[in-house]
């Protein structure tokens, strides 16, 4: 009898699971074909082909991956906290933190997006957004280690960010929440949305030697959400082009009221003509408030300066700058193919994609070809700046990456795939499943002039049954996709960090041979450095204790410290004296709120510490660093406020005690 | 009897593999080579001049007066303060490495020279070198000194021996 129960359990699973099936992609291990192995596989001790930048989401960092292995090689803190690191824990670092709000823990960076010379992947930058106190970030890629973060004022969500011009002459980040300006009076009822409440666009310039950033003008718009964005080339150069949704200008139930219309925009972006309204003097300072943070690779240390005056240009006034070109659906995707002819919408209901032309959207523009205004703005007719529509290639489509060779991918959302397809003659060529619901897609340099398509990258949505289940929440499962031949072959699953969003990847050779790989002790202009353990000492300054203290395998120096008093504030400046490639000493202390500290060869960090108790407090390093790695360590005594017991500080010379009793304080 | 005969073949093995395992000229490990690598590579010193160790200086680059230079010995003293002396004492003692006192005497100026700039290579491969190591049990780190660094260093350990 219980035998029969199972067969009729089991049976019909089988037919639920089959059922299920039919309208889901083919299961897992049939997508799978032979060779797949060899060709993800990447012997030990060798090199991968390509890094691969991918955004951790809401962990708010950002992670680098080698390709085709699919190996994890490492997060780069960027708009988190990181314990581990130090970041945003050493007095150093706190300062790259700091926002018009105060300290910012937290955000959700969500697109990577690498520096370009002439329409190519330069190896120098790699930028993300922050999407949800608006901030951009710059990632210096010599070091894999995030050296600016700027803040956007006049922005509610900066998702529509960070990309780059095609000299990374501007990053841009158009705001996703359409808010009422900073200067006006924000007091207002959420429902007068239409007349209170604006986009704003920035623009921001990258120093071409040392990639510094500033916003060096704001477009203002009309209240809608600006969701992606991608910059012309070659010919269409001077252009940037934004999908936007909520043409409705809705503020509330966006998923039922931000739908109602059968076509949202592209909106066209001029921003050369933007460059002479600028120069002209035509743009208005406002006053607004937002912080600049910088990190210093020679003090190894940040510094955030608040900034409070931006230049916008009213779009709705000053002509000839925007123009909106309709596309259907709520369009999330909006991509520039490697000629700069074509403008690939992508609306996230819709069941076809458009593709724009720029020459025909230049001579609709010059005919004045356009079907009203919107707040201002002209809005060209869809079919004169349409090249052709993609018909049935499959639901929802979202993100779209080139081949250069002709060729696009498609990620659809909803049907649960990426379709390659021809731009020129419109048709679907190949698709694939992916396990499963599709977000980005990448190919390296697929958003450049030269892309490098031997892969592309799925970043999916919902993992379900691909890996062993690790209670509720799953690790998100990117898909490798071998596309050098004309069909796609799936080769690789593997997790990431947070939720990917976008991501970027480049040949390896573009950036390896770059990476420092110490930092010289003789440039570190750390004011608390201490170059070498002559230099070592412990300094107090009223309530401040400074210890200067060094590090190499595989002691520190000092580290006997007595004469901290309860009230003290202590300093511990560590510098790694060490001289060698992956040598970071590590430092923690017993009972800090706080976290460690990762110092880098040649590096000065500090970590704050304020004792709560009277005692003995051991020290130590925490990144095992050679065979006496367990005997790096010391003792800091901190004595009650009053003590009489002197500051003093050693290595080597504090030897035990003949009498157990010899230096105790008396008790109280 | 039986353990002898599957030691043979074990050795055998042992060494041709590290006949074709060592590291390639661009991989630089720092990290501590596998054992078998220590103890096979012992030849591979020139045999011409095997005092003076691995590394491009030998006796016709590194020039040695008999006078000391003051400047030289100087500029050495700087440097040993900022990434040697943590490590080192200039007494006999030892630390964590050698104390340096009597180091010129003991040691030719070629090999101290390749010593301190081609470290891996120096601490994987030189008999001396790895001699050292079985007394001190920590790699001395390579810490990236310029050739005149190093040049300076040794003029100051030769003060520190005496020279005047």
């Amino acid at each position: 009898m219980l035998k029969k129960n199972h067969f009729i359990i089991a049976l019909l699973a089988v037919v639920l699971l089959s059922g299920f099936s039919a309208c889901k992609p083919k299961n897992a291990g049939s997508a799978v074909t032979s060779g797949a192995a060899e060709k993800a596989y990447v012997a030990p001790g060798k090199y991968d082909e390509f890094y691969n930048f991918v955004s951790g989401g809401f962990s708010g960092q950002m992670a680098v991956y080698g390709l085709p292995s699919g190996r994890l090689l490492r997060v780069i803190p960027v708009f988190s906290v990181d314990p581990e690191k130090g970041w945003g824990y050493s007095e150093e670092t706190k300062p790259m933190l700091n926002t018009s709000h105060g300290f910012v823990p937290w955000d959700d960076l969500h697109h990577p997006e690498l520096s370009q010379t002439n329409g190519e992947i330069d190896g120098r930058w790699l930028f993300g957004n922050g999407n949800n106190t608006p901030r951009v970030a710059r990632i210096n890629l010599k070091t894999f280690r995030t050296d600016e973060i700027l803040e956007l004022p006049n922005s509610g969500g900066n998702h529509s960010s960070p990309f780059a011009t095609e000299n990374t002459e501007y990053i841009v980040a158009g705001t996703r929440f359409s808010v009422p300006p900073d200067n006006s009076n924000g007091d207002v009822p959420i429902n007068t949305y239409k007349q209170n409440f604006k986009g704003h666009i920035s623009f921001i310039s990258v120093d071409k030697t040392d990639g510094k950033m500033d916003i060096a003008f704001q477009l203002k718009l009309p209240g809608v959400n600006f969701d992606l964005a991608r910059s012309g080339k070659l010919k269409s150069h001077g252009w940037f082009f934004f999908s936007c949704y909520n043409s409705e200008q809705a503020n509330t139930l966006l998923e039922v009221n931000a739908s109602q219309k059968d076509k949202d925009f592209i909106l066209a972006v001029n921003w050369k003509k933007a460059e002479e309204y600028l120069k002209a003097g035509k743009g208005q300072k406002v006053a607004v408030k937002y912080a600049s943070n910088r990190y210093d690779e020679k003090t190894h240390t940040a510094t955030s300066t608040i900034k409070n005056e931006v230049t916008v240009l009213d779009a709705s006034v000053l002509k000839d700058i925007c123009y909106f070109i309709p596309c259907p659906k709520s369009p999330h995707g909006c991509d520039v193919d490697p000629t700069g002819e074509y403008i690939v919408g992508s609306g996230k209901l819709a069941a076809l994609i458009p593709v724009f032309s720029f020459d025909k959207l230049q001579s609709a523009i010059a005919k004045k070809d356009f079907i009203g205004d919107y707040d201002g703005i002209p809005i060209v007719k869809y079919e004169s700046a349409l090249y052709g529509e993609v018909q049935k290639p499959g639901l929802g489509p979202l993100h779209t990456e080139f081949d250069g060779k002709g060729n696009a991918y498609t990620s659809f959302f909803v049907s649960s795939e990426v379709v390659k397809w021809n731009i020129k003659d419109l048709k679907v060529l190949d698709r694939a499943s992916t396990y499963y619901s599709v977000g980005h897609l990448c190919v390296p340099g697929g958003n450049s002039r030269k892309p490098n398509a031997k892969y592309l990258i799925a970043y999916n949505k919902i993992t379900k049954d691909r890996y062993l289940p690790t209670g509720p929440e799953l690790a998100q499962s990117a898909q490798l996709f071998d596309i050098s031949g004309d069909k796609m072959q799936l080769i690789l699953d593997f997790p990431t960090i947070g939720e990917p969003h976008y991501a970027q990847a480049v040949a390896a050779d573009v950036i390896k041979g770059n990476s420092t790989k110490i930092f010289k002790i003789e440039e570190n202009a750390n004011p608390y450095v201490a170059k070498g353990e002559g230099e070592s000492k412990v300094v107090r300054e009223g309530n401040k204790v400074h210890i200067y203290m060094t590090s190499i395998r595989s002691h520190f120096s000092p580290d006997n410290i007595e004469g901290v008093k309860m009230g003290d504030e202590v300093y511990f400046h560590i510098t790694n004296l060490e001289q060698d490639w992956d040598v970071p000493h590590g430092f923690a202390v017993k009972g800090a709120l706080n976290a460690e500290l990762l110092i880098m060869p040649g590096e000065t960090s500090t970590l704050k510490w304020v004792p709560d108790r009277v005692g003995i407090f051991p020290i130590y390093c925490t990144d095992f660093c050679s065979a006496l790695h367990q005997e790096m360590q010391g003792y800091v005594r901190v004595s009650p406020s009053g003590s009489n017991i002197p500051l003093t500080f050693s290595t080597g010379t504090n030897k035990p005690a003949e009498s157990p009793e010899a230096s105790a304080a008396p008790k109280k | 009897m039986k353990n002898l005969i599957l030691t043979v073949p074990v050795l055998l093995l042992v060494i041709l593999l590290s006949g074709c395992g060592s590291p390639s000229k661009d991989e630089k490990n720092s990290a501590a080579p596998p054992a078998e690598e220590v103890t096979q590579n012992v030849n591979s010193a020139p045999k011409d001049d095997a005092q003076r160790g691995i590394g491009k200086f030998d006796a016709s680059n590194v020039k040695i007066s008999d006078k000391l230079d003051v400047a030289m010995a100087e500029s050495g003293e700087k440097v040993t303060g900022v990434k040697c002396s943590s490590c080192h004492k200039l007494t006999e003692e030892r630390l964590v490495g050698p104390g340096w006192k009597g180091v010129t005497q003991r040691r030719k100026p070629e090999w101290i020279m390749n010593f301190i700039t081609n470290v891996d290579e120096m601490l994987n491969k030189d008999p001396e070198a790895q001699a050292q190591l079985e007394i001190c049990l920590v790699r001395m780190p390579n810490q990236s000194l310029s050739d005149t660094d190093a040049r300076n260093i040794l003029e100051f350990m030769r003060k520190n021996d005496g020279v005047k």
